[in-house]
């Protein structure tokens, strides 16, 4: 594998690490199954795309991409506490409606960014044709970034109620926490960092296709499951970094997969390394309990 | 001060399974009272504790804390005002929490939870303090998860949460049921130190009419969703577990068919 097609790997690595957190608070600490995001990625590039087309900032519109991803996420939540409607089916809802909705947006089944102002515009030199090397390091900044505040978060006053409220709600409500107004918040978090990850891959991708989202929540959880396996969740900046590196990991493991001539995968075969991987993943933590004595990790 | 007027509240109503639970119930707990609540199952005690804290909204009937009428209130919106501890040792905490953070949510029970730190230094030094009181040796462990302690100690823990903030009515829902008679034991004098230390006003629920005489000032015990004996003072004092069953069938006219109250 080359140095750029690592690199290639590495920045959609990064992108879904965004969409890896918002799945960590949605799934793992608020309990929520959520499909929203299958909606809510392409929901953020549809909004992104059409405002740099309409000659709006780019930052300003990743801003408004996480918003409108946010107030997804709020409607599923809402559709859910409010309308009592089940989790997983509150989101499928959310999902298919957004379909649609971001037909609208668009106004075409896809938008080109080809040229258009980006967020790594005024940092990527033409002359030097080293966009390889500075998108993924935007990126890179903005992920940290992104789980820095997160970990933060989690850590306040508000971030602990999110988690008892994920936790325990009978417990949380017995103190005084509305679980409802959490989840409603946490689902809104959630999903602006999926929209927010939607809105930064059209601009690396050179725009907004209708199909873009499909498979972002099996992504997410890909890289989620794939962390847990690789850091023990002892404290939260761990489980946050451990996603983070899932992510990365899954990328780099897609890339070496479809790279490797002798095993003879191609672009197609995609979901089915996906589902390999997370299969693995997913057994991991039993084999290694099984033929390992005891190496670490905590008991369950 | 609790007052709870005329409650009722019917499970699956115009339904095979309809289940009237509390028929009129009424109580009025005065302020700095230790009330124990006795019943034989289905009498009413866990729906009569869960309208009081909100997880059940009665169908008629009023209840006042303080003046303050909760009838209609959510649960999270009356927690500041009463404090709880479940019978369920795994239900009153966090399991995936630290000690630190579910004695921090506890701390902030029915207040504004904004962007400041959750748990500050400061307040790990007055966590430690009163974890040591426990004498359980849980002062060191401030960090560990709460899913890696006993049931006994994550009771005293919830007892200890309990009583972070203050609160006007302190609700035990039968919390020692679950543990072995030792640890039973040690939880019930925690509760009673707890209790008189804070000078707290609460309600327990006890499935032993033993321990209903052995602790608090006053005891009710709850039959078909109502109050059928309320005996406190020197009455109550020179009370024995026959003398109470004694009481009930003559004001009953029928006889108390529930071992687990007998034997407890």
């Amino acid at each position: 594998m080359s140095l750029i097609s690592m690199m290639g790997a590495l920045e959609i690595g990064l992108i879904f690490a965004l969409v890896a957190l918002g799945v960590l608070i949605s799934f793992r600490l608020l309990n929520f199954p959520d499909l929203t995001a299958d909606g809510s990625f392409p929901l953020g590039g549809a909004v992104a795309a059409t405002l740099i087309v309409s000659g709006h900032n780019p930052w300003l519109a990743c801003l408004i991409a996480s918003g409108a991803g946010a107030g997804a996420g709020w409607v599923t939540a809402w559709l859910n506490v409010r309308l009592g409607i089940l989790q997983l089916l509150a989101s499928i809802l959310v999902m298919i409606a957004l379909y649609s909705i971001n037909l609208r947006i668009m106004g075409a089944p896809n938008v080109a960014l080809i040229g258009m102002p980006t967020v790594f515009a005024p940092f990527v030199d033409a002359a030097a044709d080293n966009g390889w090397l500075i998108q993924p390091l935007l990126l890179a900044v903005i992920v940290v970034a992104a789980k820095l505040l997160l970990d933060a978060f989690l850590s306040s006053e508000a971030g602990l109620a999110l988690r008892a409220t994920g936790a325990n709600p009978r417990m949380a409500r017995a103190q005084g926490i509305s679980t409802d107004r959490m989840t409603l918040a946490g689902m809104a978090l959630s999903n602006g960092l999926i929209a927010l990850a939607g809105a930064l891959y059209v601009q690396t991708q050179g725009g907004a296709d209708i199909s873009m989202g499909i498979g972002t929540i099996v992504v997410g959880l890909a890289a989620v499951i794939i962390g847990e396996t690789l850091l023990p969740p002892r404290s939260l900046w761990l489980i946050t970094l451990a996603t983070v590196l899932g992510a990365l990991l899954y990328r780099l493991l897609i890339a070496l997969a479809l790279n490797a001539d002798f095993i003879g995968l191609q672009a197609q075969d995609l979901n089915l390394i996906t589902a390999v991987l997370v299969g693995l993943a997913l057994i991991l933590p039993r084999l290694k309990s099984r033929f390992g004595k005891r190496t670490g990790g905590t008991p369950r | 001060m609790m007052r709870a007027d005329n409650l009722f509240k019917t499970f699956n109503p115009g339904t095979p399974l309809e289940n009237p639970v509390l028929r009129g119930l009424s109580l009025t707990i005065e302020s700095g009272q230790f009330l124990t609540v006795i019943g034989s199952n289905g009498a009413g005690k866990s729906t009569f504790l869960n309208a009081i804290s909100g997880d059940v909204t009665p169908d008629s009937g009023s209840l006042f804390i303080d003046q303050q009428d909760v009838t209609r209130l959510a649960s999270w919106q009356r927690a500041g005002l009463v404090a709880r501890v479940f019978q369920d040792p795994l239900a009153g905490t966090c399991e995936g929490l630290t000690i630190e953070e579910n004695l921090a949510l506890a701390m902030q029970r029915g207040q504004r939870r904004g962007l400041s730190r959750a748990v500050k230094a400061a307040q790990r030094e007055a966590f430690r303090d009163k974890l040591a009181t426990l004498k359980l040796g849980l002062e060191n462990r401030l960090g560990d998860r709460m899913g890696l302690l006993s049931g006994g100690q994550r009771q005293a823990v919830s007892l200890l949460m309990a009583s972070l903030q203050p609160s006007r009515l302190l609700l035990l829902d039968e919390h020692t049921a679950a543990l072995d008679p030792k640890t039973a034991a040690f939880v019930l004098e925690l509760t009673d130190r707890i209790i008189s230390e804070n000078k707290l006003t609460a309600l327990m629920v006890t499935h032993s009419m033993r321990q209903a005489l052995d602790h608090g000032q006053r005891t009710v015990m709850l039959h078909q969703g109502r109050v059928v004996l309320d005996v406190s003072g020197e009455q109550r004092a020179r009370m024995d577990v026959p003398d109470l069953l004694a009481m009930f069938e003559k004001t009953r006219g029928e006889q108390l068919d529930d071992d687990a109250l007998l034997l407890g």
